[in-house]
């Protein structure tokens, strides 16, 4: 056995995320790791290359326990990981980047020749000729990322974990990864790979292991776990009912929105795009969730309804009198949307001001009017929200900073509500809250529902997604591959849309 | 008593006591408590006070304006061409170097707010160029009231009466007219911080910019406001400039943008934006110009004057952070 993990444990702060998780890894396989988004794999994986430490647990490679403290710990026993996100230094070569802490050199000075020939072998099998001289970031994304594994797997490594290797790659180039697997299968080398796509997990996997929620779920051979029970496992757990059902909606609802053909195109890469023609439609007190695992396009929708993207996103949609997507933020909410934020703290609060000045921000124009602050009117906004939201604080002039993160989210969600919006955009909610701030939360998106407010919903957590939302349109990749009802949905359809196995694709 | 210890004046006001504690005790044989030394040392920090008036709204927004010197310099150059060498109406004097000291503040709002440029970056071309413009205009030249005639020779002329009133006291002569203007900068960025919906957006703005932005404030247009809000009080500082030397100068202001952003600093406004205010500015700029001031009534030279005034900006700032973190 190559690689042996047992009973690991990690807690961040007070939350354990990994209930002791144990892993094996045979020399000459591919193991897929599996598990919806927060299940604890990337957790798992950081331990590995040394980002973590666990609280308890061992680690064995080759039958000797070992201690990885340190990113380079992990390196020295030829574990190799390639990261999701690209960790290449874009305004250096793609020599320095790939000798990046080894360099070629003799009594001090760097040996630039070798070194730029070696680099040349490294990049042969992915078939890249390229110039090693020129900056990484001079090449698209799936070059970097073919340079990004190079380096890992030329170091020698026996252990190589790739999370999401394929994101950013087109069909020709995944083809020479597969090929560039099999070598280093062949040369005894054990591969860990995480993967959220179908096709991709069985055409890689000798063996799959799920995991969930922070524990390990099942390990089987690919073809002891086929497609449906895979989804199964990755579920896994029941509806938790606490969510009150909503009331049915009225049937002859008005549209509140209607959105055609709204494309997205990406920042960095030309003729490349996020979202591709989505069409949807909402009527009015309907909440109408997205659902689709990273990289799917859902928040990106969210942000060309909100203006944020400006020429970057195109749509026709009819919302109220707008023909087009609004033109920033300010347009948006003056046409009567809000939208809040998946990371309060990065996107969404001002930490330093007070509950009042946060819950006012968005509709500064009704509290100063002719430009003139009224602080009284303010602040009475401020204690109304408290109230009715039941925030937990001193008072409207506590800092946002220093309240819980419940708290801080209902403030977010007040700042919303202030601005008394036909079509709120809610991206995760409930991320970071406890269960009863949640609750409450879940109640007062009901009592907004009931308002007559339409509701589009993003939410990485099933349940809430299931228990929430009357339509849900899941997305892979940038298009809708399904559009499921509230009663015909289940997490293994969504699952399985969101993996790319829509049912009108 | 917490309360009080916690505001973030408190340690401003008492770093300023011990300068006056300070002077009482070096009073210079009694110099320190005649009310002339008071005078002068207010006459002396308003042009900085109302750069740094400026520096405040910036600094607030997480930017920085280095070009606030320049730009004094420039509208010294434009008041005094006007007034003195074409002997235009002083109201068009005076507004004309208080627009192109907006339009230059402007100009770098726009290249930060419109193209993403940093103010560090950006207020510094804008430094280079406007020190060139006030160049270009004077040729070079102190623009001075020794004024060539039609016949070719050169002569005095009488000062306009705007820049003797510029230059003057009110009460007696107790108080210098520059530093009405001080306080009127004062009170007008009090004002738009304070009452104006426009300061709860340039504080939203250093506080969280995209938190700002995604709840449907104007950020660019307010980044405009901001710098050429910094870019009309540089004008008016050079207004102050010119009539206290008579002159205008093209190399006038040189360094004034770093003291204006020292009396910022230590007041306790935050370099890294949200938080502070311009009642904080004007403590330490008091504190700042007092220090000069008894260094300078007790005879201490200036290279330990320059070195002492270092080292108390290092600790005022060292004083500020042991608040945020205790």
């Amino acid at each position: 056995m190559l690689l042996q993990m047992h009973d690991i444990h990690k807690s961040f702060g007070p939350v354990e995320v990994l209930h002791g998780v144990s892993l094996e890894l045979y020399a000459g396989e591919t193991l897929v790791l599996a598990g919806e988004n927060g299940a604890g794999k990337s957790t798992l994986m950081k331990i590995l290359a040394g980002v973590h430490f666990p609280d308890s647990g061992n680690i064995k490679i080759d039958g000797k326990n070992v201690a990885l403290r340190r990113p380079q710990d992990a390196e020295g026993f030829g574990v190799a990981t390639i990261h999701q996100e690209l960790s290449c230094i874009g305004a250096m070569s793609v020599t320095d980047n790939l000798f990046l802490g080894r360099e070629v050199s003799s009594v001090g000075f760097l040996n630039r020749r070798q070194q730029r020939k070696e680099a040349e072998a490294m990049l042969r099998p992915f078939g890249l000729d390229i110039d090693v001289n020129k900056p990484v970031e001079a090449f698209p994304i799936a070059v970097r990322q073919l340079i990004e594994i190079a380096k890992a797997t030329s170091r020698d490594a026996r252990v190589i974990v790739m999370d999401e290797p394929t994101s950013a790659l087109a069909d020709p180039d995944v083809d020479k990864l597969m090929g560039i697997i099999g070598d280093m299968k062949s040369r005894g080398a054990g591969i860990i790979f995480i993967s959220h796509k179908m096709s991709e997990i069985y055409r890689v996997a000798d063996r799959i292991m799920v995991m969930r929620d922070g524990a390990h779920v099942a390990t089987a051979t690919a073809a002891d776990m086929p497609a449906g029970l895979l989804i199964r496992n990755l579920v896994g757990r029941e509806l938790t009912g606490q969510i009150p059902a909503p009331p049915p909606l009225e049937p002859d609802a008005p549209l509140t929105i209607s959105a055609q053909q709204l494309s997205v195109r990406s920042a960095t890469r030309a003729e490349s795009w996020l979202v591709k023609d989505v069409s949807f439609d909402a009527k009015r007190g309907e909440i109408l969730g997205f659902a689709g695992l990273q990289g799917s396009g859902c928040s990106q929708v969210f942000l060309a309804l909100y203006g944020v993207l400006g020429r970057l996103a195109s749509a026709t949609i009819t919302f109220g009198d707008l023909k087009h997507l609004p033109r920033s933020p300010e347009h948006a909410i003056a046409s009567g949307m809000a939208y809040l934020p998946s990371d309060r703290k990065e996107e969404g609060l001002i930490l330093g001001m007070p509950i009042s000045s946060n819950v006012t921000l968005a509709s500064m124009p009704r509290y100063s009017p002719g430009g003139w602050m009224r602080n009284g009117s303010e602040r009475q906004a401020a204690r109304r929200h408290i109230e009715a939201l039941r925030i937990r604080a001193t008072g409207p002039d506590q800092p946002v900073g220093s309240l819980s993160g419940g708290n801080q989210q209902k403030v977010l969600l007040a700042r919303c509500l202030e601005t008394a919006p036909k079509l709120l955009l809610l991206d995760e909610p409930t991320r970071g809250v406890d269960v009863g701030a949640k609750h409450e939360i879940y109640e007062l998106i009901g009592r907004i529902r009931q308002q007559g407010t339409t509701i589009l919903l993003i939410t990485t957590e099933m349940p809430e997604m299931l228990g929430l939302a009357d339509r849900i349109c899941v997305m892979h990749r940038g298009e809708i591959t399904a559009a499921i009802s509230r009663e015909s949905a289940t997490q293994e359809n969504i699952l399985a849309a969101a993996m790319g196995k829509g049912t009108d694709h | 008593m917490k309360k009080l210890l916690a505001h973030p004046g408190f340690r401003a006001v008492i770093a300023l006591l011990l300068v006056w504690v300070l002077g009482s005790i070096f009073n210079a044989d009694g110099t320190f408590f005649k009310w002339g030394t008071h005078r002068d040392t207010l006459r002396q920090m308003s042009t900085y006070g109302i750069l740094a008036c400026g520096m405040t709204v910036v600094i607030i927004t997480a930017g920085i304006d280095l070009a606030v010197g320049s730009i004094l310099a420039l509208s010294s150059i434009i008041f005094t061409k006007l007034a003195i060498h074409l002997g235009l109406p002083a109201p068009v004097a005076v507004a004309a170097a208080l627009g192109g000291g907006s339009a230059c503040g402007f100009l770098s709002g726009y290249f930060i707010s419109r193209y993403g440029m940093q103010p560090f970056i950006a207020t510094l071309a804008m430094m280079v160029f406007a020190r060139g413009v006030a160049k270009y205009v004077s040729q070079g030249q102190k623009v001075s009231t020794y004024v060539q005639q039609k016949d070719g020779s050169y002569a005095y002329v009488d000062p306009p009466a705007v820049m003797n009133f510029l230059n003057e006291g009110v009460f007696n002569n107790n108080l210098a007219v520059v530093t009405i203007l001080f306080a009127v900068s004062a009170l007008l960025t009090w004002i738009l911080l304070s009452r104006l919906r426009w300061g709860r957006y340039l504080y939203a703005i250093g506080g969280n910019e995209e938190a700002a932005r995604l709840s449907g404030v104007p950020v660019n247009a307010m980044k405009l406001l901001a710098y050429g809000f910094s870019g009309l009080l540089a004008g008016l500082a050079g207004l102050c400039q010119a009539a206290q030397e008579m002159q205008g100068d093209p190399e006038a202001g040189v360094g004034y943008e770093l003291t204006a952003i020292a009396m910022v600093v230590i007041g306790g406004t935050s370099l890294m934006g949200g938080r502070g205010g311009v009642g904080l500015t004007i403590i330490g700029a008091l504190t700042i110009s007092y220090l000069e001031k008894v260094l300078s009534i007790n005879a201490v030279g200036e290279a330990n004057r320059l070195m002492l005034t270092g080292a108390i900006i290092v600790g005022a700032v060292l004083f500020q952070r042991s608040r945020r973190t205790a």
